[in-house]
């Protein structure tokens, strides 16, 4: 057995690092269990000329299709919508493109406003500060004064527009909707030690430069620093508990398979919205039958996505290609509710460019505008370069029916039950995408583009994973209270994208961050009465 | 990182219909001076580089074959091209794997990527350029005033 610790952190991404850090300053003992390793940006595919084929194997953002011995398996068949994530540390935030959006203040006030789904227990005000706190931390490229936002400040300036996002701006412009350039979570300049961006347009597979802030460049390194531990490869199982149904810590797979307990007073779960219903639900025991922490039934209920439509069109004018961030510009246009469209709540639109040449060749192929034999070499240069569009980030409302459950049957490495999603589009998400579609094609035609193809949903693009333990005041409505901590069980906490309330319909790390900076500073706070 | 993926390599009846399928999809063109996918060299670059498709790149390879009566390159040049269209018409899905792996491979060749204005190299450590573009364009924007919505 391992010697206890004061705190004991399940998972080392986007939400875990920012916890180790934000307690790191009160001097206890910090322990982060891993079950992936230290990424090395040497391996990032941007190193090889063989970058673009390297894309879809150790860096594929499909854990099923990696299949490397730091992830597990999930089971996404009974879904329209494929999981996507990185198990290592850093987690998420690895692969991520990094647009980095905060929640709007609606966001917050959903069945107040709109009669849907529930109120947050907390708002915007209450996480401003930790939004605040979390864009420096992770260094943040923006513009301040964006009308779909209250005011916020800017870290660095923003990352260059390029020829795509003039071309759009023009167009947005002329329809007068709303667009900006976005809070991406990119260096736009040098920034505490790491470098700026020089545009290789592979934010989605590592990135080389170490310009995109991911949390083992940021937050990890500012924590190990400060003397918490992060123990890779070491894959936890289930949470034990004694009688006073508090847990005592954690049992997990070593880097050697051996099976060990790190017993804890504080244990801390930031596995993602499905690594975290996992281990809960694997916890089940004669005290906690239906898994830890659900008296209330909802661990692994209300999965929330994000369902993404994509449209894009062809120019007739070069434009920036592969080259250069792949978030740059957004709109807020069709983000709160109008009752005229036909749904509640909104959608985000996240304006990318275009394709390196091989993703090119892929994709063109699979749109029909690439063809086979004679024509293909002709049809492949009238797109190269020359493609630009957008996704739609849509709202997805909780439904308990969308869930995170065991497989009876698949396992990792380590024997346990993988994941099993069982997931479906509802009607107003459906209503929305359809929305977003002829919105974002008439965007393309007034700026001036050809040979529009749309995609909606796009079915590898899970990478959201939302609500399977969610926030509340009720402990029959609720998995965790409002600053974090189980209803049932009083020295467990939930810091990761598993609390949200709603989903916005915005990307969600940097929420999910200033949500683990507003925990850890509840936990600072409430120390010397934290479990009563 | 570990790779689940051994690396395993296709039959020589798989790759040479690979080859006859890639040299259908991506001919040579004389004018714009690019070889077809199934040059030698791209070959043996994508013979190398299936990695993760492996499985279900030779379980296709092979239903070609089936669907050829044996072996797709028995076939004359144009029923070959018939019977892949044909296919394709029934389950373009079906060829996306070959597609990537062809892609894969052709579209890193040297000769390729001159061809079409790219410079032959990995993108880090020199990276790219890309313009700054117009701030002004956001002035209709700020002129608007917000957007969001109060909740109170
Ligand atoms: C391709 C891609 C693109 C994305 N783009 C964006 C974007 O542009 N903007 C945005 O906001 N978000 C984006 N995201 C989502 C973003 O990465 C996540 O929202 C964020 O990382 C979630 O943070 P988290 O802390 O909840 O979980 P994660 O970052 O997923 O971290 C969970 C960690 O827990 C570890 N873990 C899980 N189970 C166990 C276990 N049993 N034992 C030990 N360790 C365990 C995992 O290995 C992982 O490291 C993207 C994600 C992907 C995959």
């Amino acid at each position: 057995m391992n010697d206890p610790v004061d705190v004991l952190i399940i998972g080392g991404g986007a939400s875990g690092a920012a916890v180790a850090w934000n307690l790191a300053e009160t001097r206890m003992r910090i322990v982060c269990l891993e079950q992936g390793d230290w990424p090395q940006s040497s391996d990032y595919p941007s190193n090889g000329r063989n970058w673009e084929s390297r894309q879809s194997e150790d860096f594929a953002i499909s854990p099923n299709r990696r299949a490397s011995s730091a992830d597990y398996p999930v089971n996404d068949d009974a879904s329209p919508i494929k999981v996507a994530n990185f198990n290592g540390v850093g987690g998420g935030t690895v692969l991520y493109a990094g647009h980095f959006p905060r929640f709007h203040p609606s966001d917050f006030r959903v069945r107040s406003l709109d009669g849907v789904a529930d109120d947050w227990p907390i708002d915007y005000r209450t996480l401003e500060p930790f939004y605040a706190l979390n864009d420096r931390m992770m260094g943040i490229a923006g513009l301040a004064g964006d009308p779909a936002y209250p005011d916020k400040e800017a870290v660095m300036p923003p990352l260059p527009l390029g020829k795509t996002g003039e071309t759009f701006g023009q167009a947005m412009n002329e329809l007068g909707w709303h667009w900006w350039p976005c809070d991406a979570a990119i260096n736009s300049r040098e920034y505490e030690g790491r470098a700026p961006c020089i545009n290789l347009g592979h934010c989605g597979h590592g990135c080389a430069q170490g310009a995109k802030s991911s949390t083992d460049i940021t937050y990890w390194q500012e924590a190990l620093r400060n003397r918490v531990e992060v123990r890779t490869r070491c894959r936890v199982s289930r949470i034990e508990t004694n009688e006073d149904r508090m847990a005592t810590g954690a049992w997990y797979f070593d880097a050697n398979g051996e099976e060990v307990f790190q017993p804890a007073e504080i244990v801390v779960m930031a596995c993602n919205g499905i690594g975290t219903p996992r281990i809960l639900l694997n916890s089940a025991s004669e005290r906690f039958p239906d898994g830890l922490a659900n008296s209330s039934g909802l661990v692994g209920r209300n999965l929330m996505f994000h369902p993404y439509a994509l449209v894009r069109g062809r120019f007739d004018k070069t434009l920036d290609g592969f080259r250069g961030s792949r978030v740059f510009m957004w709109s807020m246009e069709f983000y709160e509710t109008d009752p005229a469209r036909g749904y509640v709540r909104g959608y985000c639109y996240q304006f990318t460019r275009g394709f390196g040449p091989v993703m090119q060749a892929i994709n063109g192929m699979a749109d029909g505008l690439v063809p086979w034999g004679e024509g293909h070499h002709d049809a492949y240069r009238r797109l190269f370069d020359r493609q630009a569009g957008m996704v739609s980030i849509c709202e997805d409302l909780p439904e308990e029916i969308n869930t995170v459950t065991l497989d009876t049957s698949l396992r990792d490495g380590n024997g346990i039950p993988a994941p099993k999603i069982t997931y479906r589009i509802g009607e107003n998400t459906q209503r929305m995408l359809d929305h977003s579609v002829a919105r974002g094609t008439e965007i393309l035609l007034k700026a001036g583009a050809q040979d529009i193809v749309t995609r909606s949903p796009l079915s590898y693009a899970g990478w959201h994973l939302l609500g399977t333990a969610r926030m509340g005041t009720d402990p029959k409505r609720s998995v965790v209270n409002e600053w974090g901590r189980s209803h049932d069980v009083k020295n467990l906490f939930i810091v990761d994208g598993s609390v949200f309330v709603t989903s916005g319909g915005v990307n969600p790390t940097s929420t999910i961050q200033a949500i683990a900076l507003y925990v850890s500073d509840q936990i600072k706070a409430r120390l010397h009465d934290l479990f009563d | 990182m570990t790779s689940s993926t051994e690396l395993v390599a296709l039959s020589s009846e798989q790759f040479e219909c690979l080859r006859l399928i890639v040299g259908h999809m991506i001919p040579a063109s004389e004018k714009h001076g690019v070889p077809g996918a199934d040059d030698p060299k791209i070959m043996a670059d994508m013979a190398g580089t299936i990695g993760r498709d492996f499985d279900a790149l030779s379980a296709i390879l092979d239903i070609v074959n089936a669907a050829a009566g044996g072996h797709l390159g028995d076939l004359h040049t144009a029923e070959q091209r018939d019977l892949l269209a044909d296919l394709r018409l029934r389950d373009s899905a079906l060829f996306g794997v070959i597609e990537a792996v062809a892609a894969r491979a052709y579209y890193r060749d040297d000769r390729v990527l001159k061809s079409i204005g790219v410079e032959p190299r990995a993108p880090f450590p020199q990276g790219y350029v890309v313009d700054e573009g117009d701030w002004s364009l956001l002035d209709p924007v700020r002129r608007r005033g917000a957007i969001y919505r109060d909740a109170g």
